[in-house]
């Protein structure tokens, strides 16, 4: 029987849900890894896939794949439908006005690149500065210190406190009449720490800056309105979740991609081509050269709707009240110490512990089954600011149990008896 | 399943402990080099003193998981005295102990670094402190990277 027996009925202050009849949609959690049961405790680098995306993207390839658009043929008709029915499903699911601003990308770190790239390099000039936290993510990070290099702009970045909060005074004093965009994180990778992104939307707007928004961590855990935030550009990748890797979405504001050029150049991009002038095809299709990636569209929008189906305000009472009891177990173990105490964090806890490095760390838990990150989380500025030159990363998702975290601290006190 | 203790083996333990050499070179270090593992963020800096082709000190510094610690350490105990082409074959060794399923034999105490073989994401761990010590040999003022 599996520790989530024990744990069919969970009631949350935001409701109440099966947990055990949600686990039975991820077979991949059945497993046992060394002879344990698998605790996956590394949701925020990718999480599992129900059985409703395995079999949506069972199911293209077995009926329905064509290449898409254009197609006169039964086949490409049903892909083309379920392809652009993902996109509705998407627009849908952020509320985004118009199934124009969805363009479908490879994940964030290629819709951060698509705007620094194709936007940047049109609104962004030598002495103009794109703004930052020292939260991000590489991805957030690297394309928008190539364009700063490329055009003679001014990468800055906002400090944080020592809990893993944004310095909002920094944020103030950073936005000028100089800022063109602001690029930031709703929820921190690393750390786990949620930026008052709103707050940051609307005081960048007011100093006539854009703003991208980072979401790659925060899409499987807070509901988003792309509408009600009233960001400009909004990225996250489908792998994150619970959809298939290689596929990712870029919202932006219809006005804003009409204005830029097109990103990639190929098929599928244009309306004519003549070897003297092509005309570029309308929104979304502008930025969407060459075949994409039908099946995985189509599995994100099976995941999106798995997702929909379930009590989201339960799942993230679930997902905190893991949070928080790994956190409280956590520190009653000599050594160990939280990075990342941000008043509002999602359900990602790093940590350390005193004598073994994080490496060991995941090691050691491995060898009880339990799959958690470590390393510098692909922030390197960050883990600089902290002083540390990496943590280990537990991050939980809607599957986890009780039980989970505690397989997670039994874990922390072997290493801690082994290193200690 | 695996025993975790090959790869921990209590020496592995013991060295991460209490590093030996952990500190600087004294006096008259001549050669020294920094290693860097991205990979996990360990850091490691080498400073060797070599005269008339023998090591006749060494020490190293810096922050690192529980397997480069200790192959740094035990590498620095092994070295110590030995003469370059002797500190060559060691490295060799080393090498083909961790990536090519060499043999331990001829290697001494350096044998437990066999166990990490099992643990293809660690291997790196275990070569940094060596990938360090040839660029030193070398004189390299460049940082070695694993990746």
């Amino acid at each position: 029987m599996s520790r989530a027996a024990k744990e069919t009925r969970i009631d949350r202050p935001g409701g109440t849900f099966d947990l055990e009849r949600l686990r039975a949609d991820f077979p991949i959690l059945t497993q046992q890894v060394h002879g344990r049961p698998l605790v996956y405790l590394d949701n925020a680098a990718t999480t599992q896939k129900p059985n409703a995306v395995i079999e949506a993207l069972n199911h293209y390839y077995r009926t329905d794949n064509a290449n898409i658009h254009r197609g006169v043929h039964t086949l490409s008709e049903r892909a083309t439908s379920a392809y652009e029915g993902a996109r509705a499903t998407v627009r849908q699911f952020i509320n985004a006005a118009s199934d124009k601003e969805i363009v479908f990308v490879r994940g964030t770190t290629e819709g951060v690149n698509l705007v620094a790239s194709s936007w940047g390099r049109t609104n962004v000039r030598a002495g103009d500065e794109v703004l930052i936290t020292t939260l991000e993510h590489h991805a957030n990070i690297v394309p928008w210190q190539m364009l700063c290099a490329e055009v003679g702009a001014t990468l800055r970045v906002v400090p944080i406190t020592d809990s893993g909060e944004l310095i909002m005074e920094e944020f103030e004093r950073l936005l000028s009449e100089r800022t063109r965009m602001v690029a930031v994180t709703q929820c921190s990778n690393a750390i786990g720490t949620v930026t008052p992104i709103e707050r940051i939307i609307a005081r960048a707007h007011a100093a006539g800056a854009v703003v991208l928004v980072d979401g790659a961590q925060a899409v499987a855990h807070v509901p988003v309105d792309v509408r009600a935030l009233d960001c400009d550009f909004y990225a996250f990748s489908s792998h994150k979740l619970y959809g298939p890797t290689g596929i990712g979405v870029l919202y932006g504001k219809e006005r804003l991609l009409e204005a830029m050029p097109p990103y990639q150049g190929g098929g599928d991009m244009i309306k004519t081509v003549t070897f003297e002038k092509t005309t570029y095809n309308d929104l979304p299709h502008k930025f969407e050269a060459g075949t994409p990636h039908i099946a995985g569209a189509i599995g994100l929008g099976a995941a999106i709707d798995y997702v929909n189906g379930l009590d989201r305000a339960a799942i993230g009472a679930h997902e905190r009240d893991l949070l928080d009891r790994a956190t409280r177990a956590l520190l009653e173990i000599p050594g160990a110490r939280v990075i990342g105490t941000a008043r509002a964090k999602i359900g990602i806890l790093s940590f350390t512990l005193d004598g073994a490095h994080p490496h060991d760390i995941g090691t050691v838990l491995d060898h009880e089954g339990v799959a958690i990150r470590t390393g510098h989380h692909c922030a390197m500025p960050l883990m600089q600011r902290l002083r540390l030159p990496a943590t280990a990363r537990a991050s939980f998702a809607c599957y986890n149990t009780r039980g989970d975290v505690d397989a997670l601290i039994l874990g922390i006190r072997k290493v801690r008896e082994m290193f200690g | 399943m695996q025993d975790l203790r090959t790869l921990y083996e209590e020496v592995i333990l013991d060295h991460n402990r209490r590093p030996r050499n952990f500190r600087r070179v004294p006096e008259g270090a001549n050669h020294h080099a920094v290693g860097h593992n991205p990979l996990c963020g360990d850091q490691l800096t080498l400073e060797l003193k070599i005269k008339d082709g023998v090591i006749t000190d060494v020490g190293f510094d810096g922050a690192g998981c529980a397997i480069s610690t200790a192959s740094a350490s035990l590498m620095t105990e092994c070295i110590k005295g030995k003469t370059l082409p002797e500190v060559q074959a060691l490295y060799h060794g080393v090498h083909n102990l961790l990536t090519k399923d060499g043999d331990a034999a001829n290697l001494g105490k350096l044998q437990v670094l066999a166990g990490v073989r099992e643990y293809p994401a660690r291997v790196k761990c275990a070569t940094l402190p060596w990938h360090t010590l040839e660029a030193a040999l070398k004189d390299s003022a460049a940082t070695v990277s694993t990746e």
